[in-house]
């Protein structure tokens, strides 16, 4: 198999792995040579699981030549943030602090991927504990945008949006916080979904912000996306928050077409967008009716409320979170003369400015005094998010809008200023303190030739129409641009 | 925010912090905080908080014996270990 077998979809892999017509030890291989090839210029991953890869592709492979079936994700390689906890795996969350640590347990998502005859072939990249827009800020350096080497490629799950765009994995995780999918998918041109809150285990995730973290797919088109998520989803004990109902499976009804679908396209997710991306929106929205769907146009003033409520409820949850890198049980210490000097050394030392000033702000929102105007106050704002989400979906099936206000923009462009970076997540948080479901979807490209991605936005469980609405887009979707070869790399085309 | 408020809250967080980066971190948090201030324009009386998307409440399951993490596996990624427990510096001000 040559480097173009890279550009094969997870659908194709394991239908052949599991026909026996390719060996999931060839995918394998493949796809750790593409990485091999590539990555010193993308820095996707910060751990490449090349060993125990192939380990598991030679047992998949066994399984199949002895008439036993592996599972619908048979061979494919999946690449995984590295915040999901692999046993005996490097899990940095692009952290110093974590440097090192391997945990003693496995993410149910890892273990749900694994039974379903996945290979899971390494860490990626993300901005660190989650806390970004860019992949920047993660301590192993800047994933780079496969379609512009100068570019971001969003975050905070860069690394992961960057793998699947350049053909080094047909699928990744991310976990998605207040966009940290949909906005690096959009940017790299590739399909994610934020599930809706509850749905897929967060057990073995670290926690950034417990009542917004999601963990969903990233795919280069919408049916490996469903794929990965019909695997993913579903009820584990392990998590307090998961949803015990019955779920349906998203992958059988995604050619159910849009016909009669209600579509609102949101006002407040185009409207002071940059004019290339709402155009593509408004393009999306001629393609739904087109196909038969009912379009709208519709306002939820209220979701302008949504970044500042979330740059209140996120960071106080996360101080909260990370008072558990302390020196005493894992990770980073640096030693001092008590403990409470050891604390706040090794803290010091191992978090980042971007953790720091997130820890801070929330420390600040919970103190006492502010507690009620800002904390108190943001989850009130919730409530009423929550509710004019509740009014526009009576009329309504799903909504439509942007995914981020921009194409990528250049490394370095925000880092100076956390403001403008958090900005970037206008499109995409409203949904995360809904706990709702939404995914980004690769339509046509902006100025420079950049990916744009279109956002459609459901209700809770409302995966099935969000599915179908995507289906219908992806179909009509102008081309997105296979990705630039980095420049020194030696496996040009990759797709 | 100020940067006494900063370094109060550097202190609640148990984060040392240099000079040069109150300074820094002081302008930064009060930029952001000036922008999430807009939830006060926001009429929230008689609304009830949203502390989570999905309500859930008393998730139980049955209180059974079972499996936790071995205990050598977990203190083999501790930064200082004695006699099968966590090792930390004194919390005193003397030894004991």
């Amino acid at each position: 198999m040559s480097l173009s077998g890279v550009s094969a979809t997870a659908l194709s892999l394991a239908t052949d792995v599991r026909s026996g017509t390719i060996k999931a030890t060839e995918v394998i291989d493949a796809h750790l040579a593409a990485i091999a090839a590539l990555d010193g210029e993308l820095n996707a991953f910060v751990h490449v699981l090349d060993g125990a890869a192939r380990e598991a592709a030679v047992a998949v492979d066994r399984r199949v030549e002895a008439g036993e079936d592996p599972g619908p994700l048979a061979g494919v390689p999946v690449a995984v943030k590295d915040n999901l906890c692999l046993r005996g795996a490097p899990t940095t969350c692009g952290s110093r602090i974590l440097e090192g640590w391997s945990p003693p347990y496995s993410a149910t998502v890892l273990e749900r991927l694994v039974d379903a005859g996945a290979i899971l072939v390494g860490k990626t990249n993300m901005d660190e504990f989650a806390m970004g827009s860019s992949t920047e800020t993660s301590v192993y350096g800047p994933t780079r945008n496969p379609h512009d080497l100068s570019r971001v490629p969003g975050g905070s799950s860069g690394g992961s949006a960057a793998a699947v765009a350049a053909g080094l994995a047909p699928l990744a995780l991310g976990s998605d916080t207040g966009g940290s999918i949909r906005q690096p998918a959009a940017f790299c041109g590739v399909v994610g979904v934020k599930p809706t809150y509850g749905t897929v285990s967060r057990f073995g995730l670290v926690a950034f912000a417990s009542s917004l973290d999601q963990i969903g797919p990233f795919a280069r088109n919408v049916a490996d996306a469903a794929l990965l998520f019909d695997v993913i989803a579903g009820h584990d004990p392990l998590d307090s928050t998961s949803l015990d109902r019955p779920l349906v499976q998203v992958g059988p009804c995604l050619a159910d077409g849009v016909a009669g679908m209600r579509v609102g396209v949101l006002a407040e997710l185009v409207d002071g967008v940059d004019a290339d991306v709402a155009a593509r929106v408004h393009e999306a929205a001629e393609a739904l009716a087109a196909a038969g769907a009912i379009v709208e146009e519709l306002s939820v003033p209220e979701v302008r409320y949504g970044l500042p409520a979330y740059y209140l409820i996120a960071p106080a949850e996360a101080s909260s979170n990370l008072s558990r890198y302390d020196g005493v049980r894992y990770g980073l210490r640096v030693e001092a003369s008590d403990v409470a000097a050891m604390n706040s050394a090794t803290r010091a030392a191992g978090f980042g400015p971007e953790v720091k000033r997130r820890i801070m702000l929330g420390t600040y929102a919970l103190s006492a005094g502010y507690y009620e105007a800002y904390y108190g106050q943001a989850m009130k704002v919730r409530t009423v998010i929550v509710d004019a989400f509740a009014a526009a979906y009576r009329g309504v099936d799903v909504l439509l809008g942007a995914t981020t206000p921009t194409t990528a923009f250049p490394i370095g462009a925000k880092t100076g200023d956390p403001l403008s970076m958090y900005l970037s997540d206008v499109c995409t948080i409203p949904t995360n303190l809904a706990g709702h479901a939404a995914m980004s979807v690769p339509f046509g490209t902006g100025a420079g030739g950049l990916p744009v991605g279109v956002q459609v936005l459901a209700p809770a469980l409302g995966e099935l129409q969000m599915f179908r609405v995507a289906s219908v887009l992806e179909a009509a979707a102008p081309p997105t641009p296979a990705p630039s070869p980095p420049p020194q790399g030696s496996g040009g085309g990759v797709r | 925010m100020t940067r006494e408020d900063a370094a109060y809250v550097a202190r609640l967080a148990r984060i040392d912090l240099t000079a040069d980066e109150l300074d820094l971190y002081a302008g930064q948090l009060a930029a952001v905080l000036d922008h999430a201030a807009q939830v006060a324009a926001v009429d929230t009386s008689g609304v009830a908080p949203t502390a989570h998307p999905i309500p859930l409440s008393n998730v139980l399951r049955p209180d059974e014996p079972r499996g936790s993490l071995d205990r050598g596996e977990v203190l083999a990624q501790a930064p200082a270990v004695e006699d099968g427990r966590f090792r930390v510096p004194r919390i005193m001000g003397e030894a004991p």
